[in-house]
């Protein structure tokens, strides 16, 4: 659905887009993580068509950046970082008004469900300006919906909102997801790209990684598996450090960190291994490192 | 077209819903209808017309028809000046909705999204041309209508009213009016893409107001005066100017440098 190859868009010296090659598949969330001024913005505005690329190719919906413009913006949606609304005209207009710019071909239909859909209905006649910034936001997707694209372009779709309707939009995102739609998803919110999205990519100026996020984790951190032991003891570790196929190993009160090669296959050699040493094993269970401190430490590297 | 009258209906809402917006658009058509009919009220009578004879322009008063009395040749002297108003007033109006309308969409970001919808660069300044120009020529025909009327009610010499119904005037409100409105209309369009503050997008708009204020002061002073082939060739000229201007303002509107210089 989305591909580039080598995208770069530079601002007179400054390079905002490096060589930017990536391939987001149809129906797929994808996670475009980075901290501020990294280019995610450029990098959103450029498959929009929105901006042009100063070197390098992108194809959006079968449709190249640059030559087939128009036809790209007729077949995305984008949620841009403000909501930019039509402050004193209502709810309903300000999506008529798209619906007709999209040339929609039912837009009062279409205008009703989405309002519907997202609980403005009975706020329709509202100008958009009395909203709280979580009716904006909603407003804001419901205008990047109305054609149905079946690619949306998501730039901070829950920056600034309180957790009740940050929570709104999330379930608004599964809910697009579960409807197939491709969705190019730009946070911050890194809980938030960790539940949503299928890959992510962290970005700063050039791609520092894509995948999904487990394996993110496995490839910045290793896979580390905690064994709960009732007793942990220095002699434990020392002996878990000679079973077969473990990198390192931490004690931690009454806990065993381990970190495994290929723990899906090895985990119940060591396990044997430690029972033989006399370790009475409680539960065992895999290290979740938080996809913020994946984040951190790919920024960190990066720098 | 769906789309350029999507453009016209929206601005008319967001604009027309500004009780100030909609004051000083009708203000000026109605001050500029009322002022000359005044005048010609109080000045109408022939001893202040004998008088006013003798300030006009060696120049006018040379081409008030055989047969006109001074006061007849001051009122169409007033007809004539006050001529000039209805053409300067489409050009004046229009100024200020048009310098904020890019600028203005950029400050409150909704240019954005509305520049990522399939919509062109032509259909949206043409859009926005007709909004800002339309209401303009409207007041300004309506405020002429009255003007017209007025001046019938008021004026008893038929010479007076054969030279306030000139078909060169006609022309000139009819016809070159609006193409004055269209041309100051996409000059700041183009000055309203152009900058970053709304303020400087309206000061630098008034510069297209200047070229008409020098005809203007050309014909009070006698410099020139206005006949029918120097209107008939400003409007010919001005449909080349539209033209032109329109051609600038879609190939000055560069959507990046736009989206990218917000701060």
């Amino acid at each position: 659905m989305i591909h580039t190859e080598n995208l770069t868009k530079k601002f007179q010296t400054t390079l905002a887009v490096d060589r930017l090659t990536l391939d987001v598949q149809s129906g797929e969330v994808f996670g475009f993580l980075g901290p501020n001024g990294a280019g995610k913005t450029t990098t959103v505005r450029l498959l929009c068509s929105l901006i042009a690329p100063t070197e390098g190719r992108a194809v959006v919906n079968g449709f190249t950046v640059g030559h087939q413009d128009q036809q790209i913006r007729r077949s995305v949606g984008i949620l841009t970082e403000t909501p930019g609304l039509y402050d004193n005209l209502s709810a309903e207009y300000n999506l008529q008004i798209y619906a007709n710019l999209y040339e929609v071909a039912d837009p009062a239909g279409q205008v009703e469900k989405y309002l519907r859909m997202l609980g403005l209905w009975d706020r329709r006649q509202d100008e958009a300006g009395t909203f709280s910034k979580g009716m904006k936001q909603k407003l804001a997707i419901a205008r990047a919906l109305l054609h149905e694209p079946n690619i949306l372009f998501l730039d901070e779709p829950t920056a600034g909102l309180d957790p009740e309707s940050a929570r709104l939009v999330r379930d608004f995102v599964s809910e697009l997801r579960s409807e197939g739609r491709t969705i190019f998803l730009c946070t911050h919110n890194l809980d938030e790209a960790d539940r949503l999205c299928d890959r992510i990519a962290v970005f700063k100026t050039r791609m520092l990684v894509m995948d999904t996020p487990d394996r993110l984790r496995a490839q910045v951190f290793g896979r580390r598996v905690v064994f709960h032991l009732l007793h942990a003891t220095p002699e434990l570790a020392d002996q878990a450090r000679q079973a077969p196929n473990v990198k390192t190993v931490q004690l931690v009160d009454n806990k065993l960190v381990l970190e495994i090669d290929n723990p899906d296959e090895n985990n119940p050699q060591v396990i044997r291994h430690l029972v033989n040493a006399g370790a009475e094993i409680q539960y065992v269970g895999e290290l979740r490192r938080s996809l913020e401190d994946v984040y951190l430490q790919l920024v960190r590297n990066a720098e | 077209m769906r789309k350029i009258k999507t453009i016209i209906k929206k601005e008319w809402m967001q604009v027309f819903k500004n009780k100030m917006v909609l004051f000083s658009t009708l203000f000026l058509p109605l001050f500029f209808t009322a002022l000359p009919l005044v005048i010609l009220g109080v000045m109408g009578g022939e001893s202040a017309a004998e008088g006013l004879t003798g300030e006009m322009p060696v120049e006018f008063i040379k081409i008030c028809p055989a047969g006109m009395n001074a006061a007849e040749c001051s009122q169409v002297f007033i007809v004539t000046q006050f001529m000039l108003l209805f053409m300067m007033m489409p050009l004046i109006i229009p100024v200020s909705i048009a310098a904020y309308s890019i600028v203005g969409e950029k400050t409150t970001r909704s240019l954005e999204p509305l520049l990522a919808t399939p919509i062109t660069t032509f259909e949206l300044l043409v859009g926005k041309n007709l909004a800002a120009a339309t209401p303009a020529i409207l007041a300004t025909w309506l405020g002429f209508a009255v003007y017209a009327l007025g001046a019938y009610i008021i004026v008893d010499s038929p010479q007076v009213l054969k030279a306030l119904f000139n078909p060169m005037w006609l022309i000139a409100v009819i016809v070159v009016g609006p193409l004055m409105a269209i041309l100051s209309v996409n000059f700041s369009l183009i000055v309203s893409s152009r900058v970053t503050d709304p303020r400087v997008a309206e000061q630098l708009s008034a510069i297209v107001i200047l070229p008409l204020l020098l005809v203007f002061f050309a014909q009070i002073s006698g410099i020139i005066l206005i006949n029918q082939q120097m209107v008939l060739l400003m409007g010919l000229i001005l449909i080349g100017l539209d033209v032109l201007v329109l051609y600038l303002a879609v190939r000055l509107f560069q959507r990046e440098n736009i989206l990218t210089r917000w701060k």
